[in-house]
């Protein structure tokens, strides 16, 4: 009885992966060769789920259409910056919450878990005003400012976690055989750490990448991928917007495809 | 050339004393075990001296230096940590290599010190395997080496062999000592196993409650426990303690307890004034089957083989008591035995601090301690 009834429920269970895994790759599927079709393809009706003939025009076109090439370098720009800085303070703080018992300890990590619930709407206006009146609006820095601030807490919290599962007698073992503190954080915690904090720089490029709202607030001419797409999305032909969307969706799918082993890894841990 | 010396140590977590006042002094190339039962403080201690705590209070030495503000680099100590903390990014030859790398040693240097102290440890076809290809009993033969490859002055070992499987600590206990005899380091031991203690120890530091409460090598401490915690943390069964009054009529003295009295030998002078426990180990009890003068009536509650010995535990009057027989003596249970207390292995106890009271006799066992370590 209970062998069958077993695989009766396997069975059900790959159904339902699959019909998710549908649910999510059609659309991606469809984007994609359409990205890579000539215009006739893009526009034919019903449509080929098989690509027929492979073209770059579309892709061309979309890369050669005013402001495309430029948005494309700012989003990297963007992207780059907030995953340097994000690294470069959330590391050490995700450190400092994972070994040190200070006094705030807890209220801080609820802080940054509650920064998590602001909607950016609410804050939209007041920071898009704060931004004119320093005079940062309109640039990259701007922006990536304002995905370190999206960004940061969780970055925080995760590599928190991540030094949490490397246990601290590795450390002291480091110390005692000729380290200091900061050589054993370096020889031992931060390679051991590597994976999660790779995954976490993943996480951040992502959000980057595709972030929208603020972008689309906080710059008028200098605008990256995601707001130049959203202020051409009603006034451009179909291919314009399906290439788009593949320019979109492209680095984060290659990216999620490599570290895969290590998000699974890294976020499966239970923080401490 | 390192002695250690801890002057008025304490070290408080909160408002918990972890170390509370210890005064030690290990000598030179000594090996020195820290026992006692979990939470006592050992580790705590052990962990001021390497520099992984800062202590509240009182000075620590090693060698002539006052090592009280050093870190724990600049100690030139060593040390193997109970969880082994081999670091899982490195192959095994680069774990060994660690402390010498960080102390800048020359590269054939490096190379000879691996191999020399991997073939001490029987794990030279190691070398090139990580962590996590190893046993456990492997990860702590590496944790061994990588401690005696920089011959730091000072060897701090936590616990490290409660984390192996019965017999391979068996084994394991035999190698190590057999090892650090030969190595010129002084030895700081830190374990909850009195087995251990007693068959590795030079002396023993016995610690409870974050203080030290008896130092001595491992025969004295086994046979004239300070006070009653000591007499019953170590040994296998635990010290027996009865509650006795002691009456003295001329020239002989009395012992008497719940189930019975028996004349005392030697001198109980000491013994006035105190309320009484008679303390007294499982293998000084000696079992007859017939009554006697001197002997103690007692009932069997139930008999445990154990191969070499066979363990009785039996009734007194009001008190239960633990007695190594021969494994050819099988008493039925409920069956009556007279117990014979060898007088010369009674330890007296006060029975309202718990402290032993020296009456003289047992000086004996002592001296026939220091003579024969």
């Amino acid at each position: 009885m209970a062998l069958p009834r077993l695989r009766i429920g396997r069975t059900l269970a790959y159904v339902a992966a699959l019909a998710v895994s549908a649910f999510v790759l059609a659309p991606i599927y469809l984007i994609t060769i359409a990205a890579f079709s000539s215009f006739d393809a893009v526009y034919e009706y019903p449509k080929n789920l098989v690509p027929k003939d492979a073209s770059i025009e579309t892709m061309r076109v979309f890369l050669d259409s005013e402001g495309i090439t430029d948005s494309l370098r700012r989003s990297a720009y963007v992207a780059a910056i907030t995953i340097v800085v994000c690294l470069a303070i959330g590391t050490p703080a995700g450190y400092a919450l994972a070994r040190f018992s200070f006094r705030a300890a807890n209220p801080f990590q609820l802080a940054l878990v509650s920064t998590r619930a602001f909607p950016l709407i609410i804050i939209a206006i007041p920071l898009a005003v704060t931004y004119l009146r320093v005079g940062i609006d309109d640039t990259v820095y701007g922006v990536a400012m304002a995905h370190i601030a999206f960004t940061l807490p969780l970055t925080v919290l995760v590599t928190a976690s991540v030094f949490a599962g490397i246990s601290y007698e590795l450390e002291e073992a480091a110390m005692t055989l000729g380290c200091n503190r900061l050589s054993a954080f370096r020889r031992i915690a931060l390679p051991l750490a590597f994976p999660g904090v790779a995954a976490s720089a993943i996480f951040i490029f992502v959000t980057s990448w595709n972030e929208v709202f603020a972008a689309a607030i906080l710059t008028f001419r200098n605008r990256t991928l995601p707001a130049q797409l959203l202020a051409a999305l009603d006034t451009s032909p179909l291919t314009y917007r399906l290439a788009g969307g593949f320019f979109l969706l492209a680095p984060a799918l290659v990216v999620i495809f490599f570290i895969r082993k290590y998000l699974l890894t890294t976020w499966g841990r239970v923080a401490r | 050339m390192a002695e250690i010396r801890f002057e008025a140590v304490r070290k408080n977590f909160g408002k918990f004393a972890a170390v509370d006042g210890v005064d030690l002094e290990v000598r030179d190339k000594e090996f020195m075990v820290l026992l006692g039962p979990s939470g006592c403080g050992k580790t705590t201690l052990l962990r001021c001296l390497a520099g992984l705590e800062r202590v509240d209070d009182g000075r620590v030495f090693i060698g002539d230096r006052d090592a009280t503000d050093l870190a724990p680099r600049q100690r030139r100590i060593a040390m193997v940590f109970q969880s082994y903390a081999v670091f899982p990014h490195m192959k095994v030859y680069d774990n060994i290599a660690f402390g010498l790398r960080m102390q800048k040693e020359k590269k054939a240097k490096i190379e000879a010190r691996v191999q020399s102290s991997a073939e001490l440890l029987h794990i030279e076809e190691l070398l090139d395997r990580y962590s996590s290809q190893l046993s456990g009993g492997q990860r702590q033969r590496v944790a061994v080496a990588r401690a005696i490859a920089t011959k730091a002055d000072v060897l701090l070992m936590d616990e490290p062999l409660s984390n192996l499987d019965a017999l391979l600590r068996l084994e394991m206990r035999a190698e190590l000592k057999t090892l650090l005899q030969n190595l010129d380091a002084t030895t700081i031991y830190v374990t909850h196993d009195q087995i251990e203690a007693l068959s590795m120890g030079d002396r023993i530091a016995v610690m409870n409650k974050g203080r030290i409460v008896q130092l001595g090598n491992p025969l004295e401490v086994y046979d004239n426990p300070a006070d009653t915690f000591v007499g019953g943390f170590i040994g296998n069964p635990p010290m027996n303690f009865l509650e006795a009054e002691v009456s003295t009529n001329g020239a002989t003295s009395i012992a008497t307890l719940s189930g019975g009295s028996f004349e005392l030998a030697g001198e109980v002078a000491a013994l006035a004034g105190h309320n009484l426990l008679l303390g007294i180990r499982a293998e000084s009890i000696g079992v007859e089957t017939a009554g006697a003068d001197g002997l103690v009536q007692a009932k069997v509650i139930v008999l445990e083989p154990l191969g070499s010995h066979n363990l009785l535990t039996v009734r007194c009057g009001e008190d239960t008591l633990k007695v190594s027989v021969q494994p050819n003596l099988f008493p039925l249970a409920d069956s009556d035995v007279w117990l014979r207390l060898e007088p010369e292995r009674i330890r007296w106890m006060d029975r309202d601090t718990g402290v032993a009271i020296r009456t003289g006799t047992e000086l004996f066992a002592t001296e026939t301690a220091v003579v024969t370590s």
